[in-house]
């Protein structure tokens, strides 16, 4: 829309309007307070509020536990409403596993970051997909350690500037990324694998149609699911809280390309992910002109 | 004289806004701006709402701090301006 | 198997099914010498029981699997050789600190990894409850007794064996033993409490709840403390023997101090003046034993198959009043896995009339080598 058009007085936004129907909540219910720690800008509560909404709308909440790794997002631990336990950085996975071995019929997922699963627990998250363990690992991917305030894991791409990687990340000197997603793809007992991101609302959207697709196929016994979700560090990138979403989009997103992976046995190729997303980049451009997405949900 | 159509409103919860700014660019028809002088109870500019607003919840998508809920009117809410951007 | 009925059996597997007689259901491992065959049983039997035995890509994910299926409220164990449980240390310390009650076996190579029992390799102010069998006999009934000890504190509880413990063959008798009640789980956690606005947190770090008690973790780890020295109070275990008049003292754990009672029981019928410590529980160690039989002694010895770990607390306990001397000594087989010459009655028995006869000072036989040392 154009900018020329002038604005309206400013609105009073302190109370629901009468005559109005409701179409999106402020908290979700599986949270006990709207409040984290996260700092401004932060992708991660974007996650939270999509799989705290996805266990919800499956209606498995009340059979579903939580295993957290280490990262700002530990924190969650206190204010979602789920069974929780907290493990180890990098451990989750085979926490999860022995909780669902015990617990054949409950839902259980992890939730970690990029440092956590695949520096630190790399060989764990593997092997829990090659085992095809029926559980879902989801991960918050932001290309650094921004717990510690910055640093460069093992998913940061090249060129991107972290605190020890000062001039951008440079193969040469600090080798490659791992593309953790099109790792986990190509093991057998990986039923689900894909990789959804915070940039805009039809990510947002997009990326919990996919936590729910993973939660059923657990439900329903398919095997390991994993959601890989790029998610803003604007304090970590060192950049303004506003401009997150278009660095992710241009930084980690050209990299780690957003998209459904692997879904019913197929694996699908880089180049295939790209096209879908400018198609649906298009769609969505045009639902959100003619008034709405929250029909995504 | 310009009369704007608002299909819906929001509500927001200034007080647990970070200031982060996410919902102003997200939002399409570009109705929300931000405060610039004032500052929630930890000091942060918040958004404000012009009319305008379609109900499209883009905001609430990308809010990380929870701060909206979004409604839709069964009939659209006008509002006529006289005046030029504020 | 029918109460009273004797089976010759393997250690390995009497721990097993002692574990399972216990009420484990969870077993997950990574092979090594001599731990293996325990991992072995564990994989045969766990699943005739409704139980599951998970062969573990490594030993950071062994001991994470057991974690998640001790937060559930299954009574589960882990388990390696002292080198796999070095890479476990990390999660040891955190398990203690979120107070999930873990059995561990560690089927040793020798007496080398006494301080990683008791002192832990891990970070931060944990205590494991060692207890160390000297037969297979023992073993079945201190395997049981680790699970309820570790449900009574809600503490990791280490079983300390070795190559003997596992591999050789004795019969035993298989029954659940009764040790008494042990505290509800109410901690334990199955999703059911999720979005009930009282969900359950299973952590270290010693948070809460949003909207539920926080004590922090400053609070969290002194109550654990206060824990462990409530543990050092209650649940010390010792064998002694001929110490009323005892001139030299012998301090022994495991294996080694059925050899080292045995030599004793001789010296005592040759009129010789020797007693026996034997420590079952390692942590809490019994230094009031010890401090006891020092009072008398002229001499306390410690045969232990390493370059001397237990000792420092032998003296701890002996304060001073009476010298404490190692008399055993590295001994391990040409692969390093197993028995090494040391470990024979006719070494032990020489080293101890050597301090017997000679005091503390005395010069001590020279250590036999191994015959791939020496060819």
């Amino acid at each position: 829309m154009s900018t020329s058009v002038p604005l309206g007085p400013v609105i009073d936004t302190t109370v629901a309007p009468d005559a109005a129907r409701k179409v999106g909540d402020l908290t979700p219910d599986l949270l006990l307070t709207q409040e984290h720690h996260m700092c401004p800008g932060c992708g991660e509560p974007l996650v939270l509020r999509s799989f705290l909404e996805a266990l919800t709308e499956l209606d498995v909440a009340q059979r579903s536990v939580a295993v957290l790794g280490i990262g700002c997002y530990t924190s969650f631990g206190m204010t979602m409403d789920v069974d929780l336990i907290q493990a180890l950085h990098g451990r989750a996975p085979s926490v999860a596993t022995g909780v669902k071995r015990m617990l054949p019929d409950s839902i259980v997922f992890t939730l970690q970051g990029d440092g956590d699963m695949v520096n630190e627990g790399l060989q764990e998250v593997i092997h829990t997909a090659a085992r095809g363990e029926n559980v879902t690992c989801i991960l918050l991917n932001n290309g650094v350690f921004g717990e510690t305030g910055g640093h460069m894991t093992a998913t940061t791409v090249i060129g991107q500037r972290t605190k020890n990687s000062l001039e951008g990340r440079d193969a040469e000197y600090h080798g490659y990324p791992i593309l953790i997603g099109d790792l986990l793809a190509r093991l057998d007992g990986a039923a689900y694998v894909a990789r959804g991101s915070v940039h805009n609302a039809g990510a947002v959207a997009r990326t919990k149609k996919m936590i729910k697709r993973a939660f059923e196929i657990q439900r329903d016994g398919g095997g390991f699911t994993f959601v890989e979700v790029l998610t803003m560090c604007p304090t970590g990138w060192f950049i303004p809280t506003v401009d997150g979403p278009e660095y992710l989009h241009d930084t980690l997103g050209e990299v780690h390309v957003m998209g459904e992976l692997k879904e019913g046995g197929r694996i699908k190729s880089t180049e295939e992910l790209y096209a879908e997303n400018v198609k649906r980049q298009h769609e969505i451009e045009s639902r959100l002109a003619a008034g709405g997405l929250e029909e995504e949900a | 004289m310009t009369t704007i159509k608002s299909r819906g409103t929001v509500t927001i919860d200034v007080e647990t806004c970070k200031g982060c700014e996410l919902c102003i660019p997200a939002c399409p028809p570009r109705v929300l701006t931000m405060t610039t002088s004032e500052v929630n109870g930890v000091g942060y500019h918040y958004p404000q709402l012009h009319p305008g607003c379609t109900g499209c919840a883009a905001c609430l998508f990308v809010c990380p701090d929870f701060c909206f809920e979004v409604f839709r009117y069964d009939e659209p809410v006008l509002t006529t301006i006289t005046a030029g951007p504020q | 198997m029918t109460a009273q009925e004797q089976v010759l059996m393997e250690g390995s597997e009497a721990i097993a099914l002692a574990a399972i007689a216990a009420g484990c259901r969870f077993f997950a491992g990574y092979p090594m010498t001599p731990f293996t065959e325990v991992l072995e049983h564990f994989a045969k039997h766990l699943p005739g029981v409704g139980g599951t035995c998970i062969n573990a890509e490594s030993e950071l994910e062994a001991v994470g699997m057991a974690w998640g299926a001790l937060a559930t409220g299954a009574r589960a164990a882990t388990g390696s050789t002292g080198q796999g449980l070095s890479l476990m240390q990390e999660s040891f310390s955190e398990i203690t600190l979120a107070e999930l009650p873990l059995v561990i076996f560690n089927m040793a190579r020798g007496q080398q990894d006494y301080f990683q029992a008791t002192r832990g390799g891990g970070h931060g102010d944990y205590r494991h409850i060692v207890l160390a069998p000297m037969d297979i006999s023992e073993a079945v009934e201190l395997t049981q007794l680790a699970f309820h000890l570790a449900d009574r504190w809600r503490n990791p509880v280490l079983v300390y064996g070795d190559y003997l413990t596992a591999h050789t063959r004795q019969a035993v008798t298989i029954d659940r033993i009764d040790f008494g009640g042990v505290p509800d789980k109410t901690w334990a956690l199955d999703g059911s409490t999720t979005g009930t606005r009282a969900s359950k947190l299973v952590s270290p770090l010693g948070f809460g709840k949003h909207g539920h008690p926080n004590p922090g973790i400053e609070q969290h780890l002194r109550k654990i403390s206060a824990k462990h020295r409530e543990i050092e109070q209650t649940e010390v275990r010792v064998e002694s023997g001929y110490l009323d008049d005892a001139e030299t003292v012998i301090v022994a754990f495991g294996t080694p101090a059925k050899f080292v009672r045995y030599v004793v029981q001789q010296l005592r019928a040759e009129g010789e003046r020797v007693g026996y410590v034997r420590p079952i529980s390692l942590w809490p160690f019994p230094y009031a034993a010890v401090t006891e039989a020092a009072q008398t002694a002229r001499t306390v010895a410690v045969f232990e198959l390493c370059a001397g770990q237990m000792i420092d607390d032998v003296r701890l306990g002996a304060l001073g009043t009476a010298p404490v001397v190692g008399i055993g000594g590295i001994s391990t087989d040409g692969s390093g896995f197993g028995v090494g010459p040391l470990l024979d009655a006719e070494h032990v028995r020489a080293r101890i009339l050597a301090v017997h006869r000679g005091g503390a000072g005395a010069e001590l036989p020279r250590l036999p080598d191994n015959e791939r040392t020496t060819g």
